[in-house]
């Protein structure tokens, strides 16, 4: 069986969550943990990792839409950094790419933040 | 290509922790039948929104409800009804969301149905109140054997 993890690391002004596993129903309410954590400590310049996610259902897509609008209130942005092509085209059929910006590198995402 | 007719049935508890069951029992028999990677990934996403909504609203996360999934391959089709026997709704009354006005709304949740309907050639909806609630879920196969990429069909 595989698994569910989120990992995360600060940088000075940037904070990095790793999701690695398949994120669904059952493990949203993890990733969804983590991001409140980052909001309520006033880390709101994100970058998602996402070249570790194996698999994404609507379940953990509604919650990047979840928290998108209050962290984009409070001045930040959840950047998608690295993501497989098979995690990408879900992405990509609910048109978020409109929404994210999505990077191939971490590094690119990371130095978004520090160059706007 | 002609296929012989196969079933295969799955009876699962209603629990979120077993979805992953469901879409590696999906995706193995969808694999089995020669679909491509790409193809697999859809049928199994679209069994697994089915079933979130199942497990979520049907069932209102009442882990002693059993979900119900069967899948039959014949000459030109990979049909999967999902069955519940929980409360039922109206797949006709559930609004799907505008794409543009979603995005420009940023609404959150209701994205199940729009993706399966995306993923799958076909899938509607049938209810008997009181004594169950099916999805079906159709992806064709082409008659030379190959399978179909991406479906016109809206």
């Amino acid at each position: 069986m595989s698994e569910f993890h989120v990992k995360r690391k600060d940088l000075t002004t940037v904070s990095i969550i790793y999701l690695n596993g398949y994120l669904d129903a059952h493990t949203a309410p993890d990733f969804e943990k983590a991001l409140q954590e980052l909001v309520d400590q006033e880390r709101v310049n994100i970058v998602v990792n996402l070249s570790e996610l194996t698999y994404i259902s609507s379940a953990g897509l509604g919650v990047f839409m979840g928290f998108i609008e209050n962290i984009r209130d409070k001045g930040g942005d959840i950047k998608l950094a690295e993501p497989t092509e098979k995690v990408y085209r879900v992405f990509d059929l609910l048109g978020f790419p409109v929404l994210y910006e999505v990077f191939k590198k971490e590094e690119e995402a990371i130095n978004k933040y520090q160059t706007s | 290509m002609a296929k012989k007719e196969k079933n295969y049935h799955l009876k699962i508890p209603s629990r979120t922790d077993d979805l992953e069951v469901i879409r590696d029992f999906v995706a193995s028999v969808a694999k089995k039948v020669g679909f491509d990677g790409d193809e697999v990934n859809k049928i199994e996403l679209a069994v697994d929104e089915a079933c979130t909504n199942v497990i979520e609203h049907a069932y209102q996360y009442d882990v002693k409800k059993n979900i119900d999934i069967a899948i039959k391959i014949d000459y030109n089709r990979f049909t999967v009804v999902v069955t519940d026997r929980g409360k039922g709704f109206n797949m006709q009354d559930v609004e799907l969301p505008d794409m543009k006005s979603y995005l420009a709304e940023i609404r959150v949740g209701g994205l199940g149905i729009y993706l399966m309907k995306q993923l799958m050639d076909e899938v509607d909806y049938h209810s008997e109140p009181g004594v169950k609630n099916e999805v079906r879920m159709v992806k064709y196969f082409l008659k030379d054997g190959k399978k179909k990429g991406k479906s016109n069909k809206k």
